[in-house]
Formats: structure tokens, C-alpha cells, sequence
């Protein structure tokens, strides 16, 4: 009897939860299908700013599959970036295309033929390449703590690499910083000349 | 102070309801100081409001030529619901709507949600005011953006978590607006920042006749004048697990801590808003970047000093 119930009970314990995972599975599909759905649609509107945030509207949905892949950090990152991008994007695409609020419509697409055959070659090509690669199975259930995930995709992607990125990253904001302070035009080289001394104002506005 | 427990979704309308009477408040608090400023009684401003929803219920909508109104509804909608998504990982006491292992960042990534959204504010009506009010938003966003995250992450950094009722619980006894006071100060001018409200965002100020608010009318400004105040609320709400020990404190149980600090911080803010001078959006940009963003990465340096010497 007691024999009995262990067993039972190690069955019970043992069985990885199905509902969770297949919810899990639903809501991937789910925002994949989104994701391509607003993507596309970026190419159907003729208006520059429903372009820019229909691809942002697309990028996070992905952000949001990935967060369903127990990626969680990853994936509200992505959603974070590609807010910030698109909103930036959207600036320089309608000053770049010179179009007018919603008074200018304008088609999306160019050299309809060729890009057709681009899009449709690299569909194929990543396509077959998703199906014919050969995924390794995992050997056990994910860790229930999200940051694990992302503590072993980033170990994966980087591995003794860690250290130098670790380094590098804040030399290239320390860079960008100083890029910033350096173009910056009401600066100190204004208010104290080329020679920063304040003695020659030979600067002037640029 | 023990774990969080997540609370059933029906919830969200209890942080609703405190959320919009918060926003309330603080639009009665703006009015009485303007009113008083005014040399008019106090108490007529703090009604303004209350009279200022009541006409804007009722006021049928204006539109404009060839508006975007898709994108002005999607505005619209998110000014109503960011500070909802702010507040869903600030726990009340012991309670939170969404327990998220990563809270910090997804409060960072709802605040970038409020560049898209000032700046469809901006685009939607197809007028040149609140076309310049969305732009001069994103310019502003340039110079607050990057210190804000970084004073974000000081309070991370110290508790060794991106949970947020880990960042509250990390606090025993001395909150962490103690020994980062730089990074709150940072914080709170991007809180300032993004409430689309005062000197530092002038996306609706009077110097651009309202700018994004130029067009807006009926329920949509309602709306919107709500969000705004909406996510100052929301700023100051996510300040206090952050910064201001969360629901710790004497006599008083957690919950009533944590609304306690969160309306003693946004009336705060109230008040300090009305007496900065204007930033312009250049100026605010070398501002961010040579003082700002130094000094949050210099106070983020010596906390992740002090966390490495003290493991």
C-alpha cells in the first residue's frame, strides 16, 4: 500500500506540468503571428508614422514572445530598446522623407519586383535553414527562477568572452558621452573660444 | 517586512481608483498653489479640477483637418493606461498586482512608452503647436533618459535584485535615499521629466500655446490631463520601494506606509515643479549629459563599491 503510493506520488511529482507549457506554446504562436501580422502591415499604410510604430508595435511583440520563452529580462529589454529606437526612427524617417502629416500619403514599397524576390529568397533561406538545423533537445525542464535562463543564454552566448564585453561596454558609453559633450554646439568651446581659456574667442557660432 | 503576495487581476481596479484619485489630487494641489499665486482663495483652484472634468465630459470633440485619429486614440488610450502599467509592480504593503522578476526594467520600459505616446499625441491632430510639443518631447527625453536609468539601477545594484519587493525588502532600517541620495535627486528630475507637466517638460507648455494638448478636447484631453498627473503619481509611487524603504516605517502597517510616503513625495514634487525656472530642451541636454548622467554613474560607482567591500 505504502509501496503503492510512493510510486504514485513520484509519478505525480515527476510529470512536468502540461497546462503551463502549453499555454506557454499558445502565447508564442499567438504574438509570433502578431509580430509577422504588424510587420507586414508596415508595407500596407502610407503614412510614415503608422510604419514606424506598426514595426515598433511588431518588435514588441516579439519582446513579448521572448518573455514567454522564460526569457523575461531579455524580453523587457527588447520591448524597452525598441520603443526608444522607433521613436528616435520616427523622427529621422519623416525628416528624411520629407513627408507632410498625414497630408502626403506615400507608398512604403519601392522597386516592387526585386524587393519581392529579396524578401522571398531570405524567407526560404531562413526557413530552411530553422527546419534543417539540428536543434538540441533539452535535457531538462527549464529552472522555474527566470533570471537562471538568462544567466545560461548569456553564459552561452559569451562565454570567456564575459570580461572583455564587461570592459568594453563602458568604454564605448564613456565614448559616447564625450562624443556628445564634444558635438554639442552651445558648449564650452563657445562660451570660452577654441583655446578653452576665455582669452581668444576666435570660435564664435558655428 | 516579509515576501510580496500576488493579487488576483480584479485588483487593478482598486489601483485604478486610487490611482485617478492620487491624480485628482494632485490636479487640486497644482490649482490651489496657481490660485493662491494668483492672489485668488486657495479653495476655488483646488475645485478647478473637479469643474475642469466636469466641462470636458461634456465637451463635445474638435477635430482637425486630415488628422491621424487612429494614432491620437492609441495615444489617447496609453496615457490612460502607462501609469496603471507603472504602479502594477509597486507593492502596496505586502501586495502586488504583478510580482515581475524584472519590475525595475519594466518600469523603464513603460516611461520610453510615454515618449511614443507624447509624441502620437503630438503627430495625431496634424497641427504645427502639438507637432512641435511631441518633438521638443523626444529632445527632452534625450537629456533624461540615460540618468534615469542609471539612477534605476543603483537601488538594483545594491539589493542584488530586480525585483522590486526585493529592492524594498533590501532596505532594513536604513532606506536607500540615505547613502544614493544622488541617484533619488536624478530620479526625481526624470519623474518630473516625464510627467509632461512643468519646466522640465515642456511638451504642453504655454511657451508653445499647449503643444501636444493644443487640439485635444472633450474625453481625449480629460484623459490625457489624467495621465499626466497620473504618471507623477506613478513616478513617486515607484520611488518609494526604490528608495524610501517601502511599506517600513513605525506603527503604521506597510500598505498605509507606502501611500503615506507616495503622497508625501508627489505633493512634493508639486511644489518644487512650480519654482524651477524653464529648461530649454538644448539646454536640458547639456544639463542631462554633463551633470546628470555623471552623477548618476559616479553614485552608481560608489554603490557597487560599497556592495562589493561589504560581501
Amino acid at each position: 500500500m505504502s509501496l503503492a503510493f510512493n510510486e504514485l506520488s513520484s509519478v505525480v511529482l515527476e510529470t512536468p506540468l502540461p497546462d503551463l507549457s502549453v499555454l506557454r506554446g499558445v502565447a508564442v504562436t499567438a504574438l509570433g503571428v502578431v509580430a509577422v501580422v504588424t510587420g507586414a502591415l508596415v508595407f500596407r499604410v502610407d503614412s510614415m508614422a503608422r510604419a514606424t510604430y506598426l514595426l515598433a508595435a511588431s518588435f514588441v511583440a516579439v519582446g513579448a514572445a521572448v518573455v514567454a520563452l522564460h526569457l523575461d529580462y531579455v524580453g523587457v529589454v527588447v520591448v524597452l530598446m525598441m520603443l526608444m529606437e522607433m521613436a528616435v526612427m520616427g523622427v529621422f524617417m519623416v525628416m528624411l522623407m520629407g513627408m507632410n502629416p498625414a497630408l502626403m500619403p506615400m507608398s512604403m514599397v519601392h522597386s516592387g519586383r526585386r524587393a519581392l524576390a529579396a524578401a522571398g529568397t531570405s524567407f526560404v533561406v531562413l526557413t530552411v535553414g530553422i527546419l534543417l538545423v539540428d536543434w538540441p533537445t533539452r535535457p531538462d525542464a527549464p529552472p522555474s527562477d527566470p533570471g537562471a535562463t538568462t544567466y545560461s543564454l548569456g553564459d552561452a552566448l559569451m562565454g570567456d568572452h564575459m570580461l572583455v564585453m564587461m570592459v568594453v561596454s563602458p568604454v564605448m558609453l564613456a565614448t559616447i558621452v564625450a562624443g556628445v559633450v564634444l558635438a554639442q554646439a552651445h558648449g564650452r568651446y563657445e562660451r570660452l573660444g577654441d583655446d578653452l581659456r576665455g582669452t581668444s574667442r576666435q570660435g564664435g557660432r558655428r | 517586512m516579509g515576501e510580496v503576495v500576488q493579487v488576483a487581476a480584479p485588483w487593478v481596479l482598486l489601483a485604478a481608483l486610487l490611482l485617478g484619485m492620487a491624480a485628482l489630487g494632485v490636479a487640486a494641489l497644482d490649482g490651489a498653489l496657481a490660485a493662491r499665486a494668483a492672489c485668488r482663495p486657495a479653495s476655488v483652484g483646488a475645485q478647478h479640477p473637479l469643474v475642469e472634468t466636469a466641462r470636458l465630459l461634456r465637451q463635445r470633440r474638435r477635430t482637425t483637418v486630415a488628422a491621424d485619429t487612429l494614432l491620437r486614440h492609441v495615444a489617447v488610450g496609453g496615457f490612460a493606461v502607462a501609469p496603471l502599467l507603472m504602479v502594477a509592480v509597486v507593492p502596496l504593503g505586502e501586495w502586488v498586482l504583478a510580482d515581475a522578476s524584472v519590475g525595475v526594467v519594466w518600469f523603464n520600459a513603460v516611461d520610453v512608452l510615454v515618449w511614443v505616446l507624447v509624441w502620437l499625441a503630438g503627430w495625431g491632430p496634424n497641427a504645427a503647436w502639438s507637432l512641435t510639443g511631441g518633438y521638443r518631447f523626444l529632445a527632452q527625453a534625450m537629456a533624461y533618459e540615460l540618468p534615469l536609468m542609471f539612477a534605476l539601477t543603483a537601488p538594483a545594484v545594491a539589493a542584488g535584485s530586480l525585483r522590486v519587493g526585493d529592492v524594498a525588502g533590501g532596505q532594513q532600517g536604513l532606506p536607500y535615499v540615505v547613502w544614493m541620495p544622488v541617484a533619488f535627486l536624478v530620479y526625481c528630475v526624470g519623474v518630473l521629466a516625464f510627467s509632461v507637466r512643468g519646466p522640465l517638460s515642456p511638451a504642453g507648455g504655454p511657451v508653445i500655446s499647449s503643444g501636444v494638448l493644443a487640439e485635444l478636447s472633450g474625453v481625449d484631453r480629460l484623459l490625457v490631463l489624467a495621465g499626466r498627473a497620473g504618471l507623477l503619481v506613478a513616478g513617486a509611487a515607484f520611488a518609494v520601494p526604490l528608495f524610501l524603504g517601502g511599506g517600513s516605517g513605525p506603527l503604521l502597517p506597510g500598505w498605509l506606509w507606502v501611500l503615506v510616503k507616495t503622497a508625501l513625495l508627489t505633493a512634493a514634487l508639486v511644489v518644487v515643479r512650480r519654482r524651477l525656472p524653464d529648461v530649454r530642451p538644448e539646454r536640458f541636454l547639456a544639463l542631462g549629459w554633463t551633470v546628470l548622467l555623471p552623477a548618476a554613474l559616479l553614485q552608481l560607482l560608489v554603490v557597487s563599491v560599497v556592495v562589493v567591500v561589504r560581501s
